[in-house]
């Protein structure tokens, strides 16, 4: 892999609320290389799109980030001033929104949205910066670029607004590249295409790639590394080989039992399941967040449970069992 | 098996859509020739694209949308002679989304009562209970009769939802996209829920989901549609192992199985949907067909029955 492009430590962010403090992220660390493509995945709510805008430093007013370290492309960017974060963001680092309308704006043509970002960022002519946007729309697929540079973002179908806001993104040739759930919204057909042309692209440009996703089919497809969160935790990483053929954490492999499988689950028969809800995250919150719908739950669980290295190279996982599935301080056979 | 619960045959539906300023309406066929048999049983699965017409389909089968053409017969008995709350007992929907399909300012055991309630149904003193055992059976505990729809989770809300579609014990329940809105860890109780559900009180499911990992691991029988057609129907076994129509074969290979030594398929099938309005000439699938030949724009293939299904492709006439 490249040299590291995003280095992410102990990312934290809090939200004061009438009933006290939502703690949606606490202490997250992650790093993405050039050329590498992480990807996060948990349950709803359990704090990815909330990371990444803490990331982007696009939180909503009131809440409050935190972290020990946020570096892009060796250059410190938790203490940046608005002004100079603006220009990172669209610039060196692209963000795909969950909700795509969220950001092309309904009253300007695709063209003049694909104009101004890069000439936001750039000094060059209007001339220039609508070639390159008619090659990008060509890129990512889209025929008769020309003429959709007239049209509106309500004007195109789904799959069609995902690929314009990937050619928006791709304007100012970015090193990261931040998808919370680009595909989530789309047919089967079109996500597969969709994220070819990402992967594809990541290469030609030699970019990281961030992808948010809950869908574990697009996980195992697409990912170099794998984290997965859990109520605000970041519960497991490693390699997606390793993630999938040896999960450490109890709430991953209870994920993995969820899905059919075919080949593997039987039509008809029971899947896996996770009885119980995720924790509330507001007001203190101590001990493993799982514990409360783990199998093999022990008393010691009430307490905040360590990193551990997993079965595989770089894989590590928070959770109280040692990786043969032991009982801390138990010997290796009961 | 040979017990028919729905017969639908040669439906059609048309939607009169503006076509932009000056230019008037136009018709939009979003049901167009449809036959489609559902034996008592089965769990038959409908996939396609989003727009290719099986919302409109399941809202013509629930008497929520009026056909233009064609039969609907449900027991035998043709859709349009059965009064509203007949046609209420006998089939019921179980909706995407467990956030808006229930009553804010309803409490869960009122939500679930309501279909006894609309009913008239008998001996009202005995309602109660009733909520009490299909609570216990969809499993939400009975502390949470008078809770409302916002204090319970996800996958709860969509248990009162199917609670609510089952109370009244019918034949057919029809689930547009009943797990997608939900987590992995709850749209797997929720389908092991149908599952036991169906083989407990004897049910009938219409199925339509876009996730095809869930669909071949429920459904029996699978019916592709594209553009307001079926193009292939066979049982489910059948229909992974051998796909027949292109659109079929192109949808599989799409699929993203969760295995990390594979990568993303290229299936070369251009992403963009034909517009409804303006259907492509001959077989609607043919300019994103890989397989297509000159017949296949100029007519439209019909539909042939082969021994373990149905397909409609100039390929196999
Ligand atoms: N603006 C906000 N104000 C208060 N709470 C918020 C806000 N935005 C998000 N939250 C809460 O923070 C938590 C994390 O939200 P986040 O959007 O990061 O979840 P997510 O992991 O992206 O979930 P999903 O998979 O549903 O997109 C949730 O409990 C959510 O309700
Ligand atoms: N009331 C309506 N008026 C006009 N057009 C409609 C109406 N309802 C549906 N349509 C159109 O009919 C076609 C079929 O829509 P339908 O909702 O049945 O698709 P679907 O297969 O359920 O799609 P999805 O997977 O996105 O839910 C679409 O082109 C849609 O825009
Ligand atoms: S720490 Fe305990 S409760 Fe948490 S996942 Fe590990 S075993 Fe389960
Ligand atoms: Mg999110
Ligand atoms: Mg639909």
């Amino acid at each position: 892999m490249g040299e590291r492009i995003l280095e992410v430590e102990n990312l934290t962010v809090d939200i004061p609320l009438a009933v006290g403090t939502l703690h949606p992220v606490q202490g997250i660390s992650f790093h993405v290389d050039r050329g590498e493509t992480l990807c996060i995945v948990g349950e709803s709510g359990c704090g990815k799109s909330l990371a990444s805008l803490a990331i982007m430093d696009l939180l909503p007013k009131r809440a409050v980030r935190r972290a020990d370290r946020l570096v892009l492309d060796g250059k410190d960017i938790l203490n940046l001033p608005e002004s100079r974060m603006c220009d990172i963001r669209g610039n060196t680092m692209g963000m795909i929104f969950q909700e795509p309308m969220t950001s092309l704006n309904p009253v300007y043509t695709i063209g003049n949205q694909m104009i101004e970002t890069l000439r936001r960022h750039r000094r060059v002519s209007v001339e220039d910066a609508r070639d390159r946007a008619i090659s990008l729309l060509e890129k990512v697929g889209i025929s008769a670029a020309a003429s959709r540079l007239g049209q509106y973002p309500h004007q195109l179908s789904g799959g069609l607004r995902q690929r314009v806001m990937i050619a928006m993104m791709l304007m100012c040739g970015p090193d990261l590249i931040i998808a919370d759930e680009p595909t989530t919204a789309l047919d089967v057909t079109i996500q597969a295409q969709i994220l070819l042309l990402l992967a594809e692209l990541q290469r030609e440009f030699n970019m990281g790639l961030i992808l948010i996703t809950h869908d574990l089919g697009v996980v195992a497809r697409i990912a170099d590394r794998v984290a997965v969160m859990y109520a605000g935790q970041m519960v497991e990483q490693g390699s997606a080989a390793s993630i999938f053929t040896h999960p450490a954490h109890p709430y991953t492999r209870g994920l993995l039992d969820c899905i059919p499988i075919p080949g593997k689950t039987r039509r008809g028969q029971p899947l896996g399941s996770i009885p119980g809800i995720v924790p509330s995250l507001i007001g203190t919150v101590t001990g493993c967040r799982f514990a409360a719908r783990c199998p093999r739950v022990l008393d010691v669980c009430a307490t905040d449970p360590p990193f551990r290295d997993g079965p595989a190279p770089g894989q590590a996982y928070r959770c109280h069992l040692d990786s043969t599935g032991s009982e801390p301080g138990a010997g290796a056979t009961p | 098996m040979s017990d028919t619960v729905l017969e639908a045959r040669n439906l059609t539906c048309t939607f009169m859509i503006s076509a932009g300023a000056f230019r008037g309406r136009r018709p939009l066929h979003a049901v167009n020739g449809v036959d489609l048999t559902v034996a008592r049983g089965e769990v038959l699965a409908l996939v396609g694209e989003s727009g290719c017409g099986k919302t409109t389909l399941a809202k013509i089968f629930l008497g929520l949308q009026e056909p233009s053409g064609g039969t609907v017969r449900l027991n035998g008995q043709p859709l349009s002679a059965l009064a509203r709350l007949d046609r209420a007992r006998f089939v019921q929907p179980i909706f995407q989304d467990p956030y808006s399909s229930l009553n804010p300012r309803k409490t869960i055991g009122e939500i679930i009562a309501l279909p006894l309630r609309v009913q008239g149904a008998p001996n009202p003193a005995s309602w109660r209970s009733q909520v009490e055992d299909i609570m216990a059976l969809v499993g939400l505990r009975p502390q949470l009769h008078d809770s409302y729809p916002n204090q319970l989770s996800g996958g709860q809300r969509q248990r009162v939802a199917i609670a609510r579609a089952l109370i009244n014990k019918p034949g057919l329940v029809i689930c547009d996209e009943p797990t997608s809105a939900l987590d992995v860890s709850v749209q797997s109780q929720i389908l092991n829920l149908l599952q036991d559900l169906r083989r407990d009180l004897n049910l009938t499911y219409i199925v339509i989901s876009h996730n095809l990992a869930v669909v071949e691991h429920i459904a029996t029988r699978v019916a592709v549609m594209y553009l307001g057609r079926i193009v292939e129907e066979a049982d489910t076994e059948t229909l992974f192992a051998r796909p027949r129509h292109p659109y079929t074969a192109a949808l599989l290979e799409s699929v993203l199985t969760p295995d990390p030594s594979l990568g993303i398929p290229n299936t070369q099938l251009g992403a963009t949907f034909p517009n409804p309005v303006d259907p492509p000439s001959g077989c609607a699938f043919h300019p994103r067909c890989r397989r297509a030949t000159a017949v296949c724009a100029e007519r439209a293939p019909r539909p042939v029955s082969l021994t373990d299904g149905t397909v409609a492709c100039h390929l196999y006439d």
